[in-house]
């Protein structure tokens, strides 16, 4: 079943003006809709048929993701356990992705399942998005410690996120969050990042 | 914080974690043999130790596996922690 997208709403929707009110010291933005499809696989073997299909590797290595461009446009594969990979694209591939992933795993013992819905995707970037992070998120995220193409499952002020490092050096982060948590998340980046906002005079 | 150090994510503050009991508790083999008794002893009775305990943790707010871990309960330390396939490590 696909939504209606004439009048489907993100979970940020009318949030963006707010968000941006962080810029220039830390650029929030939503990008709504995309493609998330959870993917399961035991099976080692089947991993290059996979990789073929998306055109990019599967993370071997624990809290890391991978991404590169493929038959289906940009794909970022994340890590999220032994068996367990979260396969991200661009909006409206969720049907397309599906039945390619389901080909290449084939009669082996695995699972697609989309999950689009599950989470939105905010892109944080700017000189202080790591500090803003770093008010609630006990990760460390300096380079040294998450260098870029990490991914880690954590806590971001008490709600369970997805974070992917996209470049470690400039500061550019990815966060999934549930789409219930979304505008509690969103409302507390904005009282988080108030130190970062610039001065404004209040019109009397 | 306590961190705990998660077999597959490396170390992460405690509150990522839920606690699950005493580890390697075994299904009985014949369940249908069981007296009351002692099917009482496998569903209630757990080990209480001073000491060096096999514990089961799941890492919830992470990667959501569950694993083992052998805990000091009078220190808290733990000792090791190894995957649910894994034997449990002999620990001093």
């Amino acid at each position: 079943m696909t939504a209606d997208i004439r009048t489907r709403r993100s979970p940020l929707d009318g949030w963006a003006e707010r968000l941006a009110e962080l810029a220039p010291a830390v650029e929030v933005a939503e990008r709504p809709f995309r493609t998330h499809v959870t993917l399961r696989l035991r099976d080692a073997g089947r991993a290059a048929a996979v990789s073929a299909v998306l055109g990019v590797e599967l993370p071997r290595t624990p809290c890391t993701f991978t991404r590169g461009d493929g038959p289906h446009g940009p794909v970022e594969v994340a890590w999220l356990g032994p068996d367990e990979y979260l396969v991200l694209a661009e909006p409206g591939l969720q049907r397309t992705l599906e039945s390619a992933l389901r080909q290449a795993i084939g009669d082996a013992s695995g699972a697609v399942i989309d999950v689009s819905a599950q989470r939105t995707t905010l892109t944080l970037s700017g000189p202080k998005a790591r500090d803003l992070l770093a008010h609630g998120c006990a990760i460390d995220l300096h380079p040294s410690v998450s260098p870029s193409g990490t991914c880690v499952q954590a806590l971001l002020a008490q709600s369970g996120i997805v974070l992917l490092v996209r470049d470690a050096d400039a500061g550019e982060f990815t966060v999934l969050v549930r789409a219930s948590f979304a505008i509690y998340l969103a409302t507390w980046l904005l009282d988080a990042g108030v130190e970062y906002r610039e001065y404004r005079e209040v019109p009397v | 914080m306590q961190l705990i150090p998660c077999p597959w994510c490396g170390p992460r503050e405690e509150v990522e974690f839920h606690y699950g009991g005493q580890a390697h508790v075994s299904y009985p083999a014949d369940p249908a043999a069981l007296s009351d008794e002692e099917w009482a002893r496998f569903v209630f009775f757990r080990d209480n130790p001073r000491g060096p305990f096999a514990e089961r943790w799941s890492h919830t707010a992470g990667c959501r596996r569950w694993f083992n871990a052998v805990r000091d309960t009078r220190s808290y330390e733990l000792h090791a922690v190894y995957r649910l396939d894994e034997e449990r490590p002999v620990t001093t």
